[in-house]
């Protein structure tokens, strides 16, 4: 099943950001959203991911085919590399944890504190994750922050493999990655209208 | 469900998990009251039960902001929320792993601080006893309030504003047990009150939890 979004609108703290939004993500693609800081990217991630509903508009495809990787990593700094994987890998059906700490360099770090790691290690350990999640559609949010070159060719390697095996993968990013199967989707184009402020919907 | 919480108690554990944080409060609490009230055993036998109470009941509040702030602070709250996982499983299991890190160690210390209170011989089955069953009670009601200023900075006072008065049935009743149990008096109808209260709350503000969070998290 792809997913699909059709006239999507979606709201940051109750003001629309983004609305007409229209695109479709078959498996073995890769859709990579650009737009200026503050254009509601991060905002329509979250709402592809179902952490938030949208305004308006229909989302298919979604829900529990969705793994999301935020801004932040979602590591505990008193566990080590490997308990961190671990966990994740058995909240999301108990998959091994060794491909996805091998396709990420982090072989040597296994029983490392996640707290003494680099900015760029951590981001390392939060994105094998999505692979321990077997979850078909990717959902990143500027996944090459605080990654060096090298990372982010290993991180590029990982959604090629990924794609391959016929997921798909929605990323905000501003680095090209050289992926082939990318398309660039510009939110510019779709940003809301200014509009009479809504009222707070989220008690009723 | 059985991995987020042997996480959570493997963390709490660890350094600056927080464990034992409640523990030495209850102790602290207990062992001024002496040295506030003055010495005659008495007066200390008569509050003793409600003394234990309040500072359980404290102690608990102590290390409830801790229960959800970790997680949303690392991210990891969002992550769950997009995972397999029921968000009415997630707060329950929150919930109980607060309980076992905080809860129990206070049930078991109860009794030993009993003494220090000079609390009369027949009253430590019941203060046991209306500890065990009220605290579970204090860890939902506390996971509830948790989630409702969950995203707050510095959410803590907030947070015991809400919960002191969800406290306050729990406290009366759990107190009363306790008194009674220690004047040797039948107990049946504040027990049975206390634990309609705990099992109610079991019950029912899981999903009142999992309702604010889904909210919070937008």
């Amino acid at each position: 099943m792809d997913l699909r979004v059709t006239d999507l609108a979606v709201a940051r703290g109750g003001v629309p950001v983004l609305e007409g939004l229209n695109f479709a993500l078959q498996g073995g693609r890769a859709l990579v959203l650009r737009g200026p800081n503050g254009s509601g990217k991060t905002t329509l991630l979250r709402t592809v991911a179902g952490l938030q509903p949208p305004l308006s508009g229909s989302l298919t495809g979604a829900g529990e085919r969705i793994a999301y990787a935020a801004h932040a990593d979602g590591l505990k700094a008193m566990q080590t590399v490997r308990e961190n994987l671990g966990f994740w890998a058995r909240v999301f059906g108990g998959r091994d944890i060794a491909p996805a700490l091998a396709a990420f360099d982090l072989g040597a770090l296994q029983e490392r504190p996640a707290g003494t790691l680099s900015a760029g290690q951590k981001r390392r350990l939060g994105l094998a994750r999505l692979m321990v999640t077997g979850r078909p559609v990717w959902v990143l949010d500027e996944p090459t922050v605080s990654l060096d070159a090298a990372s982010v060719a290993l991180f590029a390697d990982a959604v090629r493999a990924h794609l391959a095996a016929g997921g798909a993968a929605l990323m905000a990013t501003h680095i090209d990655l050289g992926l082939d199967e990318a398309e660039i989707f510009d939110v510019t184009n779709c940003r809301a209208r200014p509009r009479a402020a809504l009222q707070d919907e989220a008690f009723l | 469900m059985i991995a987020l919480l042997t996480r959570d108690l493997q963390l709490a554990v660890r350094a600056g998990g927080g464990f034992g944080l409640g523990l030495a409060f209850f102790l602290i609490v207990t062992v001024l009251v002496p040295f506030g009230v003055g010495p005659e055993t008495g007066l200390l036998a008569r509050i003793a039960p409600g003394m234990l109470w309040i500072g359980a009941l404290l102690a608990c509040l102590l290390s409830l902001d801790r229960i959800l702030a970790l997680d949303w602070e690392d991210g990891s709250l969002d992550l769950l929320a997009t995972a397999p996982l029921p968000m009415e499983g997630i707060v329950s299991v929150k919930a109980l792993a607060h309980w076992i890190t905080t809860g129990l160690p206070l049930v078991l210390l109860a009794p030993v601080l009993g003494v220090l209170l000079s609390l009369p011989m027949q009253g430590y089955l019941w203060l046991v006893v209306s500890l065990a069953l009220g605290t579970p009670a204090l860890s939902v009601i506390g996971t509830f309030g948790a989630a409702l200023t969950v995203g707050l900075k510095r959410g803590g006072l907030l947070l015991s504003l809400l919960v002191l008065p969800l406290y306050v049935p729990t406290l009366i009743f759990g107190a009363e047990v306790a008194r009674r149990g220690a004047g040797g008096l039948a107990v049946e109808t504040p027990l049975l009150m206390l634990a309609g209260i705990s099992f109610g709350a079991i019950a029912l503000l899981p999903f009142a939890s999992a309702a604010v969070l889904r909210i919070n998290l937008r």
